[in-house]
């Protein structure tokens, strides 16, 4: 039995074993979601490993002496005192330092990559019929959101109009979410029978 | 004053990232991109706190034999198996790593999200029933986008997958840009509160 067999075979299992939910949660599928969950926090262990611990860290500072990479790995370390409660304060230093350093991105990242792009692409073809439906969803769809004052007369008429611009795009999404399940459906099913089983040629 | 250091920090960390975009020099412009590797460092090592966190809780229901012990054990013995694989044997194609990753995570990554297809069916059953003007409205929207996007659409109607294209593109896109408008604009005020001091829920 060769390994690639045994993969496919394997995964096969493990593919009958999750849609055997859809009879009733049985001991199949709990072996098969706790499996799936162990792999993959392991995965992401492996990955961390590699592509920060070892390439951003270790390597930069043992190997070409960057020593100021000591700094995040020891904010890195202080998170673990969490699970001390005498020293748990200690963690707060490198949730400070993220939280705001994530700030400061996000408030350019934010203003210049999504508010100013944005705004300015609704109005650009302002003057064609469906230039104007752009204008009239994105305000519509804002005022909708704005609940600083009671939706009533204008306000609550273009807040009308807001909702049944969500309700086309909701059920937008909506069809877009069933085709993309389905088409996973219908790989999964490919797989049993072409890869596996080798019903279909 | 351990809450003034910890704001100080935040304040710092953020200034120098809204300084960079601002200024020509190329030490704060340098700074700010070791800052950011910083961060992926700490939060890269702040995401195996998190396995740590999984480890602990599942072990002590090992511990006491407490309900379905046996596969909290499986959880934690593929947990460790997965990350010795990835730190001894590395992460690169043809690894053990690899190997576990396209015969039993990838194709079950698949099978998760397809299982919602059936979940998505019945829930369409329920919000579907055209009860109201905008119950209607998705209705109508979801079927035009559902039947513009398959061959069968095509053949009832040649216009329709032009009418399903255009709803994603205008009136689907209006409102994903009001969100997103609305969204940045309430992620920029957060930031600022943050970066103020002013929002320190944070800090627990």
């Amino acid at each position: 039995m060769s390994w690639e067999f045994f993969g496919t075979t394997l995964a096969a299992f493990f593919t009958l074993s999750l849609y055997s939910f859809l009879y009733k949660d049985n001991p199949f599928y709990k072996l098969a979601e706790h499996i799936f969950a162990g792999i993959s926090a392991g995965y992401y262990v492996g990955l961390i490993w590699h592509s920060v611990i070892k390439q951003q860290l270790w390597t930069p500072l043992f190997n070409e002496r960057q020593y100021l990479l000591i700094i995040p790995g020891i904010l890195g370390l202080l998170m673990f005192t969490r699970f001390f409660s005498k020293v748990s304060w200690l963690s707060r230093f490198s949730l400070a330092f993220v939280v705001g350093n994530t700030a400061g991105i996000s408030l350019i990242r934010q203003l210049h990559g999504m508010i100013l792009p944005q705004t300015r692409s609704t109005f650009l073809n302002v003057a064609s019929f469906s230039g104007l439906v752009m204008v009239l969803g994105v305000l519509s769809t804002l005022i909708y959101f704005y609940f600083s004052k009671e939706h009533k007369g204008a306000l609550g008429a273009v807040a009308k109009l807001g909702i049944w611009f969500i309700m086309i795009s909701f059920g937008a999404s909506f069809g877009y979410t069933v085709m993309a399940r389905v088409s996973l459906l219908i790989g999964r099913a490919q797989f049993l029978l072409t890869n596996w089983l080798h019903i279909i040629k | 004053m351990r809450t003034q250091i910890n704001t100080a920090i935040a304040f710092l960390s953020g200034f120098i990232m809204i300084l960079a975009f601002f200024s020509a020099n190329s030490g704060i412009v340098n700074f700010s991109q070791n800052l950011l590797t910083w961060v992926t460092i700490v939060g890269g090592i702040s995401l195996l706190l998190g396995i740590v966190s999984i480890l602990k809780v599942n072990l002590k229901v090992i511990q006491e034999k407490g309900k379905d012990w046996i596969f909290k054990l499986i959880l934690v013995l593929f947990v460790l198996g997965m990350s010795v694989c990835g730190i001894v044997w590395g992460i690169e194609e043809k690894t053990p790593f690899d190997w576990l990753f396209q015969n039993i995570q990838s194709p079950m990554m698949s099978t998760m999200f397809s299982i919602l297809a059936f979940f998505i069916a019945s829930a369409a059953y329920r919000a579907f029933r055209a009860r109201t003007l905008e119950a209607t409205i998705l209705l109508i929207t979801a079927i035009i986008v559902m039947l513009g996007r398959t061959p069968l659409g095509q053949a009832i109607w040649d216009k329709l997958p032009t009418y399903a294209d255009w709803i994603m593109a205008y009136p689907n896109l209006a409102v994903q840009r009001g969100i997103i408008i609305g969204a940045a604009l309430g992620a920029a005020a957060m930031s600022l509160r943050i970066l103020l001091g002013i929002e320190r829920t944070y800090m627990g």
